[in-house]
């Protein structure tokens, strides 16, 4: 008997829960004037997300899938992209989102049952959230081939959870990238739960990196919560991918703090004492922890950045609320490139009832 | 010009396209060095290289999955799934991601791509390779659903589906594949979507069908054609979007009207003409509208499958019934 093949899984943390450096930090880590940008979108996204959260339970938003938590997984991956490569998001990556430049009252327009808010004025090549779990993976292939074959220096970065990883899309979609050798990165936020499922239902193996060694790819580990460490993994992911080097798959461990969706009541199926435990680890503080450490980040600097990210969210909520319904016609005039005649009758009909020409329909905010 | 049949045309287009297009690219399981089980892409990878007539790993889903995201990201992927039995596992990426992209990003990104499948009963084929998906893919927003019956319409309508803006489905009668050949010129011209072909003029009575069973219902006419009844034959083409105008302006002149297709009969696309001849045609209607169908049961193995499928003898006897009821 012969071993044919062997593998081992790297985890990667640089800074832990107390902020403390474990071990020298890679350069960009050093000054911690790079650092405080990273603070500042996390700190955003999660005064977004409460905010979204108050405004589903005050009924002026749709349900809203809250990223409370998993902060450093976008803003680390974000971070680390160029403008011109691609983000394939699924539902709950407002982090990546906000920091590619997507605004805050488009994100809001789209959890607010809008179409208009995945017309981002930001990133225009991004694709907008995928609801079906992993299909993004294929997307995400496809978009990297066309990259590579025009031979473009960009990336496409997809992200999903952790319950994507039993989907077929998941490997189809990798295992193609990795046999095109396609700029890709696949950045699996695993926050433990696929709504009510834990990790530990989700999969036998020990790490879902590890996945990535069916592709014939390379899978790193990182502390999720750890937002220098998940900066640091995704630009040489990243990097890697650019430089033709082929997809990595990057498992970042995090913890889902809230609810699956406010559709959703996480205390029917999960430990509160658990989720208690868990809010040692969460990434804001952590960074903060660290910051402060340095001397780098103050009472008042904390205090200015609260008021600011306020100010910035309030003023998208009241842009989102301002925002006029959308036409009845536009259920028909993005469907296809140009209408086609058998649907003009439709369109007339649906404008006919429509509530500005005396339909009965109640007109939505 | 060249005589050509179906599979040959086909290839036919697929070169000029990417002759003449360096966004177009090809992909599907054994498309390459085997220039697909049917010969479609015969000699392509050789001619245009492996970047752009790529042999994919074989998973129908992510064939399509890729191909949304090579569409959306400016090329023009067409995408071959080797037979429409085998279409099920990407019909997630047709249905939530392809129909969608567009409508979904108000317009901030399409999805230019073609998916190509082989469809359809009559060749001996094994279990699964015989289906006909049409009604279920034309009941898709978003989607086009196309389908030639003959070579050159094979060759004009695959050249409008690769330069459409918006996701086709290209369903290609596999029994027609090698059945006649037709003289089919290399021009590089497009045949309009959307609209229907009227094969032959008539005053009696209308026979509307598509794909392979244009044949059957062309014989058919010619059947009647004998007995002195002129039967007016229209190829849908395009099956969604549908045009019913074509039609409607038709059994206005016939007041009679048999639709033909191969696919099982309930919610087929039959009862959707059948339907809008009931609400815009229905006093141009001299008889009741008839439906000749594939049975609402799995397509037999080869031992039964004509009797499953619609025969001459059968769309003959529903035209006679319209006829006989009206007279």
């Amino acid at each position: 008997m012969s071993t044919v093949a062997r593998f081992h899984i790297e985890h990667v943390r640089l800074i832990d829960a107390e902020g403390e450096a474990l071990a020298p930090l890679p350069a960009f880590a050093r000054d911690p004037a790079a650092l405080v940008p990273l603070y500042r979108a996390m700190y955003l996204t999660r005064t977004f997300d409460a905010k979204a959260i108050a405004l589903q339970r005050t009924g002026k938003l749709g349900t809203f899938a809250s990223a409370l938590g998993q902060e450093a997984v976008g803003v680390g991956v974000a971070a680390a992209m160029r403008a011109e490569d691609v983000l394939l998001p699924s539902y709950r990556e407002h982090a990546a989102q906000l920091v590619r430049g997507v605004k805050i009252e488009e994100s809001l327009r789209y959890w607010g049952g809008d179409e208009r808010g995945c017309d981002f004025s930001g990133p225009r090549s991004d694709f907008p959230n995928c609801v079906p779990i992993a299909t993004q993976v294929c997307h995400a292939a496809g978009a990297a081939y066309a990259f590579k074959l025009r031979g473009e220096a960009r990336v496409a970065v997809c992200f999903m959870g952790d319950g994507a990883t039993s989907k077929g899309d998941f490997y189809e979609g990798m295992n193609f990238a990795a046999v095109w050798k396609a700029p890709m990165v696949l950045v699996v936020s695993n926050n433990q739960w696929a709504i009510s499922l834990p990790r530990s239902a989700q999969s036998a193996t020990a790490t879902l990196a590890q996945k990535a060694i069916a592709a014939g790819i390379d899978g790193i580990q990182v502390d999720g919560n750890d937002v220098v460490a998940v900066h640091h993994i995704a630009r040489e992911a990243i990097e890697r991918a650019r430089s033709g080097g082929g997809p990595t798959l990057i498992e970042a461990l995090t913890y889902r703090l809230g609810d699956h969706t406010t559709a959703d009541d996480a205390s029917r199926y999960r430990d509160p004492a658990l989720v208690q435990e868990q809010w040692a680890l969460e990434p804001v503080a952590r960074l903060r922890k660290h910051l402060l450490h340095l001397g780098a980040w103050s009472k008042a600097q904390e205090e200015a950045l609260a008021h600011e990210c306020a100010e910035t969210v309030n003023a998208a909520v009241e842009a989102y609320l301002a925002t006029p319904a959308p036409d009845t016609a536009a259920m028909f005039d993005y469907l296809y490139a140009t209408l086609p005649v058998a649907l003009q009758g439709q369109r007339a009909s649906a404008l006919r009832f429509a509530p500005h020409n005396g339909g009965d329909h109640d007109q939505s905010s | 010009m060249a005589e050509l049949n179906l599979v040959e045309a086909v290839n036919q287009a697929l070169a000029h396209a990417l002759e003449h297009d360096p966004a177009v690219v090809l992909l599907g399981e054994d498309i390459g060095a085997n220039g697909g089980v049917f010969r479609a892409t015969l000699g392509l990878q050789q001619r245009f290289g492996a970047e752009r007539v790529i042999d994919t790993p074989l998973a129908e889903t992510a064939i399509a999955g890729t191909a949304v995201g090579m569409a959306a990201m400016g090329l023009k992927p067409v995408a071959e799934i080797q037979f429409s039995g085998f279409l099920y596992p990407a019909l997630d990426h047709l249905i939530n991601h392809a129909s969608r992209l567009r409508n979904r990003s108000r317009g901030r990104l399409s999805c230019p791509l073609v998916l190509r499948t082989p469809c359809g009963a009559g060749i001996h084929a094994p279990e699964h390779h015989s289906e006909s998906p049409e009604a279920m893919l034309a009941h898709v927003p978003g989607l086009r659903v196309v389908m030639p019956s003959s070579p050159a319409r094979a060759y004009g309508l695959l050249l409008a589906a690769i330069r459409d803006p918006d996701p086709v489905i290209f369903l290609e009668p596999t029994r027609l594949y090698r059945l006649f050949r037709q003289d089919v010129a290399d021009d590089g011209e497009a045949l309009p979507l959307d609209v229907c072909f009227t094969l032959r003029g008539g005053t009696d009575l209308t026979l509307v069908s598509w794909g392979a069973m244009i044949h059957e219902t062309e014989a058919a006419a010619d059947a009647l054609a004998a007995e002195g009844v002129m039967a007016e034959v229209i190829d849908l083409a395009t099956l969604k979007p549908l045009d019913m105008a074509t039609i409607l302006e038709s059994v206005a002149r016939t007041g009679r009207c048999v639709i033909v297709h191969e696919a099982a009969r309930t919610a087929g696309l039959g009862a959707e003409i059948a339907a809008g001849l009931a609400e815009e045609g229905l006093y141009s209607l001299l008889a009741p509208v008839q439906r000749v169908t594939g049975y609402d049961t799995v397509i037999p193995l080869a031992r039964l499958e004509q009797q499953y499928l619609p025969s001459v003898a059968r769309i003959v006897a529903a035209a006679r019934r319209t006829l006989e009821e009206a007279s």
